[in-house]
């Protein structure tokens, strides 16, 4: 199929940037959009033009690099997924494609479509661990039996893969689904509850300090969320913060 | 605590909370406007019960400071969250992800503010000011008045629009929402938010051609 | 020939470890806080040792070359992390953990290592559990297990398919609270270009910033090197697209041995290749052949028509499939290890029966489990005399909940549904086992600079059993490596402070800065990705699953001729300083021009199959590896002496006392 790309360049943090388009051909319905990408970055360098720069990594949905804000949506139209899982068969031939990176005050650009992420480790340097020495001398593993439910729940929260798409996705571009992912994991289970209330409290501030916005619970987070991270985390945040605050 | 209100979530809780006392205000007020079917003389009583009764007098300012908690944090909460995107996406789909009514309770919210701003002018203000024998006629008397029952109904359209994000919103934010609650909670404030919209908007349409 | 001393103490091997770590040396908690060490990668090993030395007080830089620790390739482990935990209760223990892993090996790892691996494998689940990673539990509430390859036990511990997020994350976390405290910078987007060396002792290194383009010098007391394997010399692998080989190569030009840089793992479950844009292979983890049946038609008819696209694989019936591992290997069946099951469907698509439409594949088919699990499930609930639908459905739920992600991932990528259809997979490179020559206290020729993780040339020998990766990375970098580092830098405490305007640090970062303007300013005809592609095209065919001495032969000659070609004609645009992914995988590229031809250099010096390593002029009638243990049981350690061709080779004999060595059957 040939396309249309309409794609945001931009050399540095400091530059202005804009949309600049570009055509690529004979693209496969079966090669992922990164794939598509490196087909066009191949075109620039042979042409003697500077490709596209694009976060990437693992290609297989679990990394988190990947960034791209396609067609008005992190990640693009597609499901459930990361970037490199977006494959090209969900587009029509002739399609125009904007590509356009993840978008906030806490994301500065770095080139083109490449973001500076940094918040979000910020954010967990903050609080998003259990202080426990990494001597192996604790306890037996299954000293404290857990409830499935429980354990379970704490994985679906645990699966965020920190990409950012929540950000991207919010209209206050609040970190909110992403802070609440963590929050959760730990909270649910027991060895979590002990240092609860000081890592919600702690994360929140840090997370309020790189200007990021506030959530309004429009819940597009969770839709575009490529772990399908639930809105109920939110809630649970919330819940957390409180009982931390009084 | 002090720590708590100044952080964006306390903010947002506390946006939650004066809306959910707004929410529980508005029931009373419909029930309240809803004896107007009733005839001349409930409405009335209404009223002066309204006007006399110790509990709604203390109740008043209170309702007056929610209001204008609620809006004065809105439009502070919109503000941040206007600012954390400094550049807007060339294309943004938004409506692939969210809802309109939870895209725009800023806009919802000021033109309910400013209907309530009217109907202060109108309504409250006339009988705080000046003594009013017969509440039912200077409502019905409103009512009638093209313009102002246009803009009576406008203003319920958004609010109900309000109502449909922020009700299920602020039972997120104080944390009452669990997955079990959850599709309970959707369904109740779907009701809740159609039948004070509704509620409100039959009686304007009814006063004005009857 | 210098023998190379492995270091592995005396005394049985159950005492090793522990008569070890009460006899080395060690730092006292003041002087730590004067030491610094530099951890180059932050994957599960690096991770790991990062911020357990930083939590014992050392002075941590930690580098990376991802925008956080959080997204090394270690996260895309999907399997699990054995231990031997025996929390199954079906006769596991370290000795047997230990003796799986020697096997597995096929015989050419080092007895003492891979002990201490399975003796410390169960204080990484107690530590991963405190740490709060959500491991899967039974309804008991206590963790559960699942088997995995080449072994007759349970003891992989898993979450869901995301058992190397999980812990890694784990490890983040641990890294996280030292970075907080101050103990680790974190140096996000940086890639270490070269190490320095300063009268014979690794004493920092050249590292560029990805973002400005900006070249520092960084020292430390000690050098650890944790960034993973070299799989993708080959191109296509299951790796990340950054994975490289850059500071492995870099540490060994400067006097690190290479050691068996041909024992690779090619993965027996991937999802096969569908055309020449194709970027990176994808793996489906090893867990789903606990319930997935391999096999191909029995016909060749039958196999052309599927190849066609006139036949479709549910219309083959029963009796017309060849379930080849089942048939060949009935005593382990699916879960044969790795090499075994990726030969085995090499030898299958070799004869004609592959099932896709370019012959490379083979199907991975859930029916007969989801009839089991359906009819077990309708039993559980009390419903008699089940409708197929209704047994489908409920065995469908059960493989959703076991397998549900790695199924979407599936379906994403091919578009078919495989709870339908059976799976198409294909072996892809995956692993490296061979990687920097380590002792027992995992370091390096170089005196201070050690090598952890996939990175060294680890415990798994010539093939490495599924889920042990993670227990490496995670027992190098928490158990292994802080306590074995004392020992050398309990002679560093008076060294102080290193300086960095030395020579030998200016030395270091001209080269680099030579290398990188050469790259802008060459100009050339083609792209990096072209060079790479030629490259990992002659190492897939030539240096892949199956090797000869011919091809082994030409593949270094093109090799040479691809590198030649690559410092003539290679074009990088943009500039040095900004950032520039061709300009960095230019770099990478360059360093694995050379380490290919080393590895094929030392597939041919090993004439023996054995693991990975698998020479077709060395096997059984029945096509099954030949080993050569009177003459090859040795680690090949190569040394640089200037070119890849020139490597000299040193040989660390195996010895094994606890294990008789015997021919690998899985029958």
């Amino acid at each position: 199929m040939n396309l249309t790309l309409k794609i945001w360049r931009q050399k540095s943090p400091k530059d202005k940037g804009q949309i600049v388009e570009y055509k690529v051909n004979d693209i496969s319905e079966h090669m992922s959009f990164l794939e598509m990408l490196d087909v066009l970055n191949e075109d620039l360098v042979a042409k003697g033009e500077e490709p596209v720069a694009f976060d990437h990594d693992c290609r297989e949905g679990i990394c988190g690099m990947c960034s791209l804000h396609i067609n008005g949506e992190a990640h693009g139209p597609d499901r459930l997924i990361t970037t490199c899982q977006l494959h090209m068969r969900t587009f029509k031939d002739g399609d125009t494609i904007f590509i356009e990176p993840f978008r906030s005050k806490a994301f500065p650009i770095i080139k083109d479509l490449v973001v500076d992420r940094s918040a979000l480790d910020r954010i967990q340097q903050a609080g998003g661990f259990i202080s426990v020495n990494t001597s192996g001398n604790t306890q037996d593993a299954n000293a404290i039996p857990i409830a499935k439910a429980a354990a379970d729940e704490s994985m679906d929260a645990a699966t965020c893969i920190g990409c950012g798409a929540c950000v991207a996705s919010c209209k206050n571009a609040s970190a909110m689904l992403f802070m609440s992912a963590k929050v959760s994991q730990y909270a649910l289970l027991p060895q979590g509850r002990v240092e609860a209330a000081d890592r919600v409290t702690n994360m929140i501030k840090q997370m309020d300090k790189e200007g990021f916005g506030n959530c309004t619970n429009t819940g597009a987070c969770e839709v575009e969320c490529p772990k399908g991270i639930s809105l109920n985390n939110i809630a649970r945040l919330n819940r957390e913060y409180l009982k931390a605050s009084i | 605590m002090s720590g708590y209100f100044s952080s964006s979530v306390g903010r947002k809780f506390f946006m939650a909370l004066t809306g959910l006392f707004l929410v529980f205000f508005l029931l009373v007020h419909l029930i309240a406007n809803l004896t107007l079917f009733f005839g001349a003389d409930s409405f009335n009583a209404t009223a002066e019960f309204m006007g006399t009764n110790p509990v709604i007098q203390v109740m008043q300012p209170l309702l007056a400071l929610g209001f204008i908690a609620h809006i004065i944090t809105g439009i502070i909460l919109e503000l941040k969250n206007n600012s954390s995107r400094p550049i807007k996406y060339t294309k943004n789909n938004v409506g692939a992800n969210s809802t309109w009514m939870s895209r725009n309770m800023i806009i919802t919210g000021l033109m309910i503010f400013a209907f309530l701003a009217l109907h202060i002018i109108n309504y409250f203000i006339p009988i705080k000011t000046t003594h009013v024998e017969n509440h039912y006629e200077l409502v019905v008397g409103l009512f009638k008045n093209p313009i102002y029952a246009g803009i009576y109904v406008l203003a319920f359209i958004f609010l109900g629009l309000h109502l449909m994000h922020g009700f299920q919103s602020s039972l997120t934010t104080t944390g009452i929402r669990q997955e079990k609650y959850q599709k309970c909670i959707k369904t109740l404030g779907t009701i809740y938010s159609l039948v004070v919209a509704l509620g409100f908007i039959s009686i304007a349409v009814w006063f004005h051609f009857a | 020939m210098t023998t190379l001393q492995s270091k592995v103490p005396q005394g049985p091997i159950k005492d090793k470890w522990t008569n070890h770590k009460n006899n080395i040396n060690l730092v006292n908690p003041a002087n730590k806080r004067n030491i610094d060490i530099i951890v180059i990668g932050t994957g599960l090993a690096g991770g790991s040792a990062a911020a357990t030395l930083a939590e014992l007080g050392y002075n941590v830089k930690a580098f990376a070359y991802q925008d956080s620790p959080r997204r090394a390739h270690s996260i895309a482990a999907q399997g699990g992390i054995n231990a031997s935990k025996n929390y199954m209760g079906d006769g596991d223990s370290d000795y047997r953990l230990f003796y799986d892993t020697v096997k597995g090996g096929d015989y050419r790892s080092r007895e003492g290592n891979v002990y201490r691996l399975a003796e410390v494998s169960g204080n990484i689940i107690d530590q991963c559990v405190a740490q709060g990673v959500p491991f899967a539990r039974d309804y008991g509430g206590l963790l559960d297990n699942r088997s995995f390859g080449g072994v007759l036990v349970s003891r992989t511990f898993y979450a869901k398919g995301q058992t190397g997020q999980q812990l890694l994350l784990g490890a983040y976390s641990a890294m996280n609270r030292q970075i907080a405290k101050g103990k680790i910078t974190m140096y996000n987007r940086h890639e270490m270009l070269d190490v320095v060396i300063i009268d014979g002792k690794a004493r920092g290194i050249i590292a560029r910033n990805l973002i400005t383009g900006e070249i520092s010098r960084h020292s430390a007391h000690a050098v650890v090197i944790a960034s993973g394997g070299y799989g993708n010399v080959y191109f296509l692998s299951t790796n990340a697209m950054g994975s490289n080989a850059t500071a492995a190569w870099k540490v060994h030009k400067k006097g690190a041995y290479f050691a068996n840089p041909c024992f690779t793992q090619i993965h027996p479950t991937c999802i096969p290749r569908s055309g020449d844009y194709q970027s990176k292979l994808t793996l489906m983890s090893e867990s789903l052949r606990n319930d997935g049946r391999i096999w191909v038609p029995k016909n060749i008819e039958d196999a052309k028509a599927i190849q066609e696209g006139k036949l479709r694989p549910t219309e083959i019936a029963e009796e017309n499939r060849d379930y080849y591992l089942e048939r060949r290997y009935p005593a382990f069946g699916n879960l044969v290890p790795r090499d075994v099951a990726s030969r085995a469907a090499k030898e299958r698509c070799d004869a004609g029966y592959g099932v896709n439409k370019t012959g490379e594949a083979v199907y991975l088919d859930f029916a007969s489990a989801i009839e089991r699990y359906g009819k077990e499930q309708a039993h559980i609930q009390g419903i008699h005399n089940p409708s197929e639908e209704k047994v489908r459905e409920l065995g469908e739920a059960i493989i959703e909940a076991k397998y549900g992600n790695l199924f979407q991932m599936y379906e994403k990528i091919v578009d078919e549904n495989p709870y339908k259809t059976p799976m198409m997979i294909y072996p892809a490179t995956h692993y490296t086992m061979g990687g920097i020559w380590v002792d027992y206290n995992l370091m390096t020729t170089v005196p201070g600079l050690y090598a952890i993780g996939e990175a060294n040339f680890s415990d798994h020998g010539a093939n490495r059993l599924g889920a042990s990766a993670l227990m490496q990375g995670l027992a190098d970098g928490y158990f292994v490596l802080p306590y074995t580092i004392g020992d050398y830098l309990a002679n560093e405490i008076r060294t102080g402070a290193i300086p960095t305007d030395t020579p030998e640090f200016d030395e270091a970062e001209k080269a680099v800065k030579e290398r990188i303007d050469f790259f802008i300013n060459n100009k050339g005809t083609h792209s990096v990705d072209y060079f790479h592609k030629k490259l990992g095209k002659v190492m897939w065919e030539k240096v892949g699953m199956a090797r000869n001495v011919q091809g082994l032969e030409e593949a270094i000659k093109e090799i040479q001729e691809i590198r030649e070609d690559f410092w003539k004609n290679v074009k990088v645009p943009g500039s040095v300083n900004e950032f520039n992914q061709e300009l960095e995988k230019a770099g990478r590229v360059a360093d694995f021009l050379e380490l290919g031809e080393l590895f094929a250099k030392d597939a041919l010096n090993r004439n023996e199959s054995c693991g990975g390593h698998f020479r077709e002029d060395y096997q059984t009638d029945e096509g099954e590896a030949l080993r050569d243990d009177e003459n090859y049981s040795y680690v090949a350690a190569w040394e640089y002496t200037g070119k890849p061709s020139e490597a000299k080779l040193h040989k660390e004999q195996l010895e094994f006392k606890d294990i008789e060595v015997k021919t690998r059957s899985y029958k």
